[in-house]
């Protein structure tokens, strides 16, 4: 590596490579914050699958941690209940030496009714340099993000909104299970209506060129969809098909991913019974040899077994589903290191 | 050949010279090539690691394990390089009890190789460490050397070297230039 270059020098003047190091040295990250995927361009995404990768080949050696984020520190601030995500951020900064401090809604500030920005101010006064975020209202994280100008913040799933890091964890299971995202079908069923998963992942998937199929009650899809209000105009969703019946949906799947139903839709009136919700659209071995049996199959967890998918699809060999959460680690590590490792300044 | 306002330090054929005495050298300090891995340093380190273990194996008949090594990880200034694209750190062999030989096309400042050399130890423990480069243009800030060098460049801060390898640039040479916006007189 020649050594230092002046910091003027364009990206561009990185030599494109050839023969074995086929793509371009060139990683391209403009984002302040990662708050959804739907401002995020398609080179932004691959930056992080690229860094992601080598996060992941880093877990499967003798020592996983590296001294890259010594001296930074990450908040994660869970204002809802959640093990894997939080455990996913809390270990990924941990591995790349940052100073990782867990809050949660209870027993922070937030119990005595100090608002979120405050809240949120006040962790930046106290040297954040990553906030990673959890909240039950949709917009939150967006909230915290326009007042705060030294921290990044990172959005841990907003209410019904977005789960960013879910969706770009999938991308790289999927890319990394198949070679690709681009024209693959993938088929998400269960209650998308009410997903930040779901989002999240139709953002990832239509940049990333999928052909993603929603699949679940009628219901339980977004009105929008269902209404095939989508298909012309340029609408972002465009390439998105929704179809009710599982068997159709299912047909020629690369890809197959359930949702957790939440047991709170039950007394909303929008499903007659989960045994009639599993008998209908549950994913089980049964219907997935009938209609694609190479289907990789994935799910955001917590997993409901017996209810959206049946404990033979969920640890079945085509199931992906513990490779996401060793994904989710090296996805989350990618972010910290671009979004913590500080940059700009004075060079020389 | 050197674009405008470069002057060329080393010329495609000196370049493969200097890599097969490296070899040479290599091959007479550690009595063969047992327990040789030879490691390049992202990103031009690599295809000279390539280089030199075939030229070992063209000398000894004996292949040797060539790896490569990203150390964006290690380094002390992430911050001043702007984000830099993370690859994979890819070894064929464990470095435990191995002569490593890192290989890295300029010697500088020595903060590239402090980054190596934390990266190969978090690896495992090899048996000796050594250090290749195909041009030492001195300034060093870490008391660091090499044990293997192409051609010493004694050079001003305010100039930069660039070394070009057919593998990732087209054409074999190595260029002297002065930095745009850089000083007349050194000074940091």
């Amino acid at each position: 590596m020649t050594s230092i270059r002046p910091a003027q020098e364009p990206q561009t003047a990185v030599a494109p490579f050839s023969a074995q190091m086929a793509e371009p040295a060139v990683a391209v990250w403009r984002q302040r914050h990662l708050l959804d995927l739907d401002a995020v361009s398609p080179e932004e995404i691959r930056t992080v699958l690229r860094s992601a990768k080598a996060m992941k080949a880093m877990l499967q050696r003798e020592v996983k941690k590296a001294p890259t984020l010594r001296g930074r520190t990450v908040v994660t601030l869970f204002a809802e209940p959640s093990t894997r995500t939080r455990v996913s951020f809390e270990t990924a900064g941990k591995l790349l030496s940052a100073d990782v401090i867990n809050l949660s809604g209870g027993g922070s500030s937030a119990e005595k009714g100090e608002s979120l920005v405050d809240t949120a101010l006040t962790l930046q006064a106290a040297a954040a340099d990553v906030l990673v975020m959890r909240h039950s209202h949709s917009g939150a994280p967006y909230l915290a993000a326009s007042r705060l100008e030294r921290t990044a913040v990172i959005n841990a799933g907003d209410g019904w909104h977005a789960h960013p890091t879910q969706g770009l964890l999938d991308l790289f299971t999927i890319e990394e299970r198949l070679g690709g995202v681009e024209g693959k079908r993938v088929v998400i069923v269960g209650d998308v209506a009410h997903s930040r998963v779901a989002r999240s992942d139709l953002w990832g998937l239509c940049k990333m060129g999928a052909r993603p199929v929603l699949c679940g009650p009628p219901t339980l899809m977004p009105w929008d969809l269902l209404k095939r209000r989508h298909v012309d105009g340029g609408h972002p969703f465009g390439a998105v098909d929704v179809e009710t019946d599982i068997n159709r949906a299912l047909e020629g799947a690369d890809v197959v991913m359930p949702l957790r139903l939440q047991k709170e839709r039950m007394g909303a009136g929008l499903l007659p019974s989960v045994r009639e919700y599993a008998r209908l659209w549950q994913v089980n071995q049964e219907r997935l040899a009938r209609h694609c049996p190479h289907a990789v199959v994935m799910h955001p967890g917590p997993m409901n077994e017996g209810v959206e998918i049946s404990s033979d699809a969920a640890h079945g060999a085509a199931s992906a589903v513990e490779e996401q959460v060793t994904n989710g680690l090296a996805v989350r590590m990618a972010l910290l290191l671009i979004l913590a490792a500080p940059r700009g300044g004075d060079h020389d | 050949m050197p674009e405008a306002g470069e002057k060329s330090i080393l010329s495609g054929e000196q370049i493969r010279r200097a890599l097969n005495r490296i070899a040479h050298e290599i091959l007479e300090r550690n009595g063969g090539a047992g327990e040789l891995l030879l490691v390049g340093v992202r990103t031009r380190g690599v295809p000279l690691a390539q280089r030199l273990g075939e030229l070992v194996l063209a000398i000894e008949g004996e292949p040797v394990p060539v790896g490569s090594l990203d150390v964006t990880l290690y380094r002390d200034d992430v911050h001043l390089r702007g984000l830099l694209p993370l690859e994979a750190t890819d070894l064929p062999v464990s470095v435990t009890n191995r002569r490593v030989v890192l290989v890295d096309d300029v010697l500088f400042t020595g903060r590239t190789v402090r980054a190596a050399m934390d990266a190969v130890m978090d690896l495992g423990r090899p048996m000796k460490v050594q250090l290749a480069a195909l041009i030492d243009r001195g300034h060093r800030d870490l008391p660091i050397r090499a044990d293997y060098v192409g051609k010493n460049i004694p050079s001003a801060l305010s100039e930069d070297i660039r070394v070009r390898l057919v593998e990732t640039d087209g054409v074999d040479e190595a260029v002297i230039l002065r930095r745009e916006g850089a000083p007349l007189r050194a000074g940091r």
